[in-house]
């Protein structure tokens, strides 16, 4: 197997505030090949979001303190990373995408001049971006990021492409906004995407189409991506693998139809459970009770214990370590020897 | 119960001295006739005409042509006094728990309150209304003891229960509930659709479950009409739409749902 | 529903004592994650410390100056223009007066006429801003281009003209600069206001059936004072300002009663041999303003989080 292109290890991370401090990453533990998609689900306020702005350097401290652990990218250990190599990873090798189309984007620029501007910089730091020599003059290269931009928008499938160039943002739909973005952040060839929520505030119809588009970037760029949703069936849709987030823990790991069809862990079989499908009678629903738990003091041991059915006095003792249960399915559940047998109808 | 009659809506355009905008018809002779008792779906994706129809049911937007009736009465014969009166029987739950409630307000100002609007109609003292505010929050799922809290303190989907506990608060026989769920976890939101369904069974309700989540609408309602520009495109059992959909745009919609199943 | 399952105490709600201690702790909790916002800032602690010393030297600087005498128009033309000194810190003026005392007395006339103008200028604004961007239309249209005639002329220039009008005196002064000072607060109000109607719980308030004038003043008033009380803090400053102007031009407080503007006015012609005379209260001005400034800024950031840097 090939290494690793992100390999996050026992993440520790905390937020001060004035209700004291709370610890919203407590051990995370992610590794991201290149060609894998990797959903990161949760519910609201499980650390997810954080876990994807940590790897892009982009939590600010304070009022956010890492605890140790680390963020290797590419063998690099970007936590103890200067700000200024931060900046040129995330411009190149790191790209991002966040949840609202419509903020994203300056109004007053058309989406050409911002294309432009992000080739232009990525251009700076790599010039094979824009396929041209060290040397070459600023209107070389201002040339070469407008086709560059150009080519871009018609790769994410905007039709006419070229002469969208000159349009700006409010002349496009949201699902349109949302493929300029993501022309945005790949035109620095990155190696890594992360995606926040990139479908969210989209159409089911143009959530298909956008999630198609980003697994077609996949093929051609090879990159690794994390996909940040809450939605279990965009996970199933687009991903290659899953890693199932609580109150600031992985605790279910691996790839993506072995987890999903086989869901080990109890939170997530609570998850599955929870998404209405074809075949829950009215009413049959199941819905979690009890809410996450308050990250200023969390429960020891396992943090789901106080909503799990199959608590036990084990599961209040420690946190539960990973285990294998599969190859690369790791879960982390005391119980979880005991519910391999019966598994999941 | 409900019949909207060709219902359209017009915006007009705007000339200005900087260009002018054309009108945009929100609604084209749209027909719909809920059944008292009945769930009914209304699914439609962003500007399509869904909320313009629950504002022009709320009667807080006049259609441009055509007619709603609630129970008989049209709605826009209806004198000021006689409209308010109507709205105790029609409530609505909007789809942001975090908007939808005054944040000055405390739980119980905020459930009373429908009471105390409509304290002719149902007749009830300041005692029976704060009684009645903790029964309603016992019934959604929350208990006294948040009556005196203020919004900010609870999360999503308890805000969630708060604004069914207000709409439920001056007995109405209608409620629209605008995509509910949409902006809660999926493990709350099977938590709030099992409450609606619950108090459904229970206090008879009709519901207008508006919604672009095709899988929720499955499992909460009885018949369903999808919506696209204005018009109606589709309308039937929901069952029958999930299982055999007619129109083009219920196919797209229904291949396009994110399902967790694999095939 | 209609039946319920389960009988209510008679006792009511809100009778229950756990209940009581809850709502207690909830608020307090709310009250010091305000106070520790406050606190976050030293500036805003040194405001308030400023605003605070401002309003005790109000209330007790006659009582406190060192020569009462000299406050009620007693003269020790002995002692002009003497430079600081012990006996006498800030210097006293042509007559002999402490400027210190004169200084301490004019702090109660200043204060008061800026919190008196200011409050005037809140209680019209907010009335006319909130009926005209609640009832909108043609009412919305009269009130605001009053309002934008009332902007038109300068403030200091409409208050000598209101104050000539009424004639001299501190409260004639008053009423003269808050009917320059409204249009201020009705534009932010009425700006406040059309944003908070298409708020859903304002829609939701309609919903339900509940009347215009209840919307106003249970929806939407309440959650627009936050941004009133900043701008009222911040404003004090500029009216005790315009009324050391007034005072300065000569309409106002006349002497002997010590206003800081007049004192500036006097010690004009003195300057700049004997420049304390002028310094003194152009410094308490200062401290005021900037005090009231800082205290404002500091509010800001606690009730309204959206306008933080």
């Amino acid at each position: 197997m090939s290494n690793p292109l992100l390999k996050i290890r026992n993440l520790h991370l905390s937020m001060h505030s004035f209700d004291g401090k709370a610890h919203v990453l407590n051990g995370i533990n992610l590794e991201v090949k290149r060609n894998e998609i990797w959903g990161l689900v949760g519910e609201t306020g499980c650390g997810k979001s954080l876990t994807g702005l940590s790897v892009s350097g982009l939590v600010s401290s304070p009022p956010a303190e890492y605890h140790g652990g680390e963020i290797l990218f590419d063998g690099e250990d970007l936590l103890g990373c200067h700000e200024q190599r931060l900046l040129a990873l995330r411009g190149n090798k790191i790209g991002m995408i966040f949840q609202d189309p419509t903020t994203n984007l300056n109004p007053v620029f058309t989406i050409g001049t911002q294309l432009v501007d992000v080739a232009l910089a990525a251009g700076a730091s790599d010039p094979q971006v824009l396929g041209l020599t060290v040397g070459a003059s600023g209107r070389a290269r201002r040339r070469a990021a407008r086709a560059l931009a150009g080519d871009m928008l018609d790769k994410v499938g905007i039709p006419n492409a070229r002469a969208r160039l000159d349009d700006y943002p409010h002349q496009f739909s949201g699902g349109m906004r949302q493929r300029v973005l993501i022309a945005m952040a790949l035109i620095g060839r990155p190696d890594l995407l992360i995606a926040d929520e990139p479908t969210t505030a989209l159409d089911v119809s143009v959530q298909a189409q956008i999630l198609d588009l980003l697994r077609q970037m996949v093929d051609e760029f090879r990159m690794g991506v994390i996909l940040i949703t809450h939605n279990l069936g965009v996970v199933a849709q687009t991903c290659s693998h899953v890693a199932v987030m609580y109150a600031g823990n992985v605790v279910e790991s691996g790839p993506v139809r072995r987890v999903l069809e086989q869901p080990a862990h109890p939170y997530t079989r609570a998850l599955m459970r929870a998404i209405p499908t074809r075949d829950v009678k009215r009413g049959a629903l199941f819905g979690l009770a009890g809410s996450v738990p308050n990250l200023l003091s969390p429960p020891t041991g396992c943090r789901f214990a106080p909503r799990c059915a199959l608590a036990s006095p084990a599961c209040h003792s420690a946190l539960p370590a990973d285990r294998e249960v599969a190859p690369d399915h790791k879960v982390a559940c005391v119980h979880v020897s005991a519910m391999k047998e019966t598994s999941y109808a | 119960m409900l019949e909207v009659e060709q219902v359209s809506k017009i915006f007009p355009g705007r000339k200005g001295l900087f260009g002018s905008s054309p009108e945009v018809q929100a609604l084209k002779g749209v027909s719909l006739r809920i059944a008292k008792g009945e769930s009914f779906g209304l699914v439609g994706e962003s500007g399509s005409g869904k909320t313009t129809l629950t504002r022009s049911i709320l009667r807080l937007d006049v259609p441009t042509s055509g007619r709603i009736m609630f129970e008989g009465e049209d709605l826009a014969t209806l004198t000021p006094a006689a409209l308010r009166h109507l709205r105790s029987k029609i409530q609505i739950v909007f789809q942001d728990p975090f908007a939808s409630l005054n944040p000055r307000m405390s739980v119980h100002d905020i459930v009373t309150e429908p009471m105390l609007v409509h304290r002719a109609e149902l007749g009830l003292s300041a005692r029976q209304r704060s009684d009645r505010a903790a029964e309603l929050l016992s019934l959604v799922g929350l208990g006294e003891q948040h009556l005196h809290r203020y919004p900010h303190e609870f999360s999503g989907g308890q805000r969630q229960r708060i604004c069914v506990a207000r709409a439920l608060a001056p007995k109405p026989s209608l409620v629209l509930l605008d995509e509910p769920t949409s902006a809660l976890d999926v493990s709350v939101q099977a938590q709030v659709l099992n409450l609606l369904i619950d108090l459904q069974d229970r206090l008879g309700l009709t519901y207008l479950f508006i919604s672009h989540d095709l899988g929720v609408v499955r499992y909460l309602c009885d018949r369903v009409a999808l919506i696209l520009r204005g018009e109606i495109v589709e309308e039937g059992a929901t069952q029958a739409v999930f299982e055999h959909p007619q129109s083009a745009y219920a196919k797209m919609l229904i291949s396009a749902m994110p399902q967790v199943a694999f095939s | 529903m209609s039946e319920p399952s389960k009988q209510v105490s008679p006792m009511g709600v809100a009778a229950d004592p756990m209940e009581d201690i809850a709502v207690e702790s909830a608020r307090r909790l709310a009250w010091r994650r305000a106070v520790f916002r406050f606190r976050q800032s030293s500036l805003s602690m040194l405001g308030l410390a400023m605003v605070l010393a401002v309003l005790f030297v109000a209330v007790f600087g006659s009582a406190l100056a060192p020569f009462p005498e000299h406050i009620a128009g007693g003269v020790d033309t002995g002692n002009r223009f003497m430079p600081p000194s012990l006996a006498h810190p800030f210097g006293t003026n042509e007559l002999g007066q402490d400027v210190l005392s004169l200084v301490m007395a004019g702090t109660r006339v200043s204060v008061l006429a800026g919190l008196g103008i200011v409050l005037i200028a809140t209680v019209l604004g907010t009335v006319i801003g909130a009926v005209a961007g609640f009832f909108g239309g043609w009412l919305d249209e009269v009130l605001m281009r009053i309002s934008d005639l009332q902007l038109t002329i300068p403030g200091l220039i409409f208050a000598m003209a209101v104050a000539a009008a009424l004639g001299a005196g501190l409260f004639n002064m008053v009423i003269a600069i808050s009917l320059g000072w409204w249009p201020g607060f009705a534009r932010l109000v009425r700006g406040e206001v059309l944003a908070k109607r298409e708020e859903t719980f304002v829609v939701a308030a309609y919903a339900i059936g509940a009347h215009p004038l209840r919307i106003l003043f249970r929806h939407i008033l309440p959650n627009i004072i936050s941004p009133v009380i900043v701008k009222m803090s911040l404003d004090i400053g500029f009216a005790i300002l315009t009324v050391a102007s007034l005072g300065f031009v000569g309409i106002g407080v006349r002497p002997p009663t010590p206003e800081w503007g007049t004192l500036l006015s006097i010690s004009r012609s003195y300057m700049p041999d004997f420049w304390w005379t002028a310094v003194f209260p152009g410094l308490a001005m200062f401290f005021a303003i900037f005090g009231f400034n800082l205290l404002g800024d500091g509010l800001r950031d606690v009730l309204d989080p959206r306008a933080r840097r």
